[in-house]
């Protein structure tokens, strides 16, 4: 339901590579996107084009990489995968687990075109 | 995860800094910038900008967070009866439309501001500091913060509160927690709210409800109670008062809190203010 708001947070944030890489368009972008980030991925690819229309990302792909849950266990150390809404260790049952991966809402890298006589990486 | 202490760099993502350069060409020539950043690292710049004023005016601020109908207002206006001679208690309340719920408490005699969120679906950092602007910092020991009653939004958005309390009313049912996991691992205390309907009721298991939080890898203390009866209404404020007094001491060692989301989290998130 808040993927309009953060994909306008995305957009602002493309907008300022695209400003800072002197970007003359944004090709693709590409995310991060946790299990557990709290945002459908689906919902933010619908989102996309209505936070992009008429700017330099305007008709750039958007590439989302889901990032799958695992938590290392403070009790036995073991690492395993987890689900949503179960995150206790894998191999030893124990809740008192710690997320390694699966929170992610990150842009990841931004797919530009520079002006045809501008070299400046 | 924030920007600035590094815990946006995951399992996940290490390789792509420690692989080198954050410039490559892509197959078609384009090139690809690596960013890796939060895609809400402006809210949560906000949202610490938050915790430094409440920090600085020595104020306590708590995220309330629920469905609907849970009794979050309820249960302020019982927190405010009961402890108003105690402590000096502003609340910032969250709904799409109208002033109700900052009237109800208004009508307890303490300040209330009103956010109307028009069609959005969580209060963020930016609606809160500007609520905050209207309110006079210090004259407040505990601000809390009613967020929109939604159980999946307001997860995402950090507000500059130092902990989360999550509340589950028994008429939602006890697998709640199972189902919107995000907002209930998020709370650093879970209540379980019109606990007088129980023997109504007959199939909410608080048990149950404990269980389910349980399996999201929490340690949060779970507090059956009633506003409305005043049941175990004392174990609250007990809590309360232990958050106040923890946040006193944070602030004389000058340090902040977030909400311990995870243990780690939370120690990587204990930023020390000058």
């Amino acid at each position: 339901m808040h993927e309009l708001a953060v994909c306008q947070a995305l957009m602002d944030q493309v907008a300022a590579v695209a400003v800072r890489e002197a970007a003359q368009r944004v090709t693709a972008v590409t995310l991060q996107i946790g299990d557990l980030s709290g945002v459908e991925p689906q919902l933010l690819q619908d989102a996309w084009p209505i936070a992009s229309a008429g700017s330099l990302a305007a008709g750039a792909a958007l590439r989302i990489e889901t990032v799958p849950l695992r938590v290392r266990c403070l009790a036995c150390g073991g690492e395993t995968d987890a689900s949503p809404n179960r995150l206790v260790c894998g191999d030893c049952g124990s809740f008192r687990t710690t997320l390694i991966s699966g929170e992610e809402l990150m842009l990841k890298n931004v797919e530009l075109e520079r002006a045809a006589t501008g070299d400046a990486a | 995860m924030c920007d600035t202490c590094g815990c946006n760099v995951t399992d996940a993502n290490r390789h792509l800094i420690e692989a080198g350069g954050r410039h490559a060409k892509t197959e078609s020539g384009s090139e690809a910038v690596t960013v890796l950043q939060n895609l809400l690292s402006e809210n949560d710049r906000e949202a610490a900008h938050n915790r430094e004023h409440f920090d600085r005016h020595g104020v306590l601020a708590i995220n309330l967070m629920s469905s609907p109908g849970s009794g979050k207002t309820a249960l302020l206006e019982a927190s405010i009866d009961a402890l108003k001679s105690e402590f000096r208690i502003a609340v910032i309340e969250g709904d799409l439309e109208t002033e109700n719920d900052a009237a109800r408490v208004r009508a307890k005699g303490v300040p209330a501001v009103q956010i109307t969120t028009g069609t959005a679906c969580h209060l963020d950092a930016h609606m809160v500091h500007q609520g905050l602007h209207k309110l006079d910092l210090d004259t407040i020991d505990i601000l809390f913060i009613e967020n929109v009653g939604n159980l999946v939004c307001p997860a995402s958005f950090d507000l500059g509160q130092h902990l989360n309390v999550t509340l589950l009313s028994v008429t939602e049912g006890d697998d709640k927690p199972a189902k919107y996991p995000v907002i209930f691992r998020a709370a650093d205390l879970m209540l379980v709210t019109k606990c007088d309907l129980l023997q109504v009721l007959g199939d909410f298991e608080p048990a149950r409800a404990e269980h389910h939080l349980r399996h999201l890898a929490s340690e949060a203390p779970m507090l059956p109670l009633s506003a409305r009866s005043g049941e175990n209404l004392d174990a609250w404020f007990s809590w309360l008062r232990q958050a106040v007094a923890e946040q006193a001491a944070r602030i004389a060692r000058g340090e902040t809190a977030r909400p311990s989301i995870q243990p780690e989290g939370a120690q990587l998130h204990a930023h020390t203010h000058p």
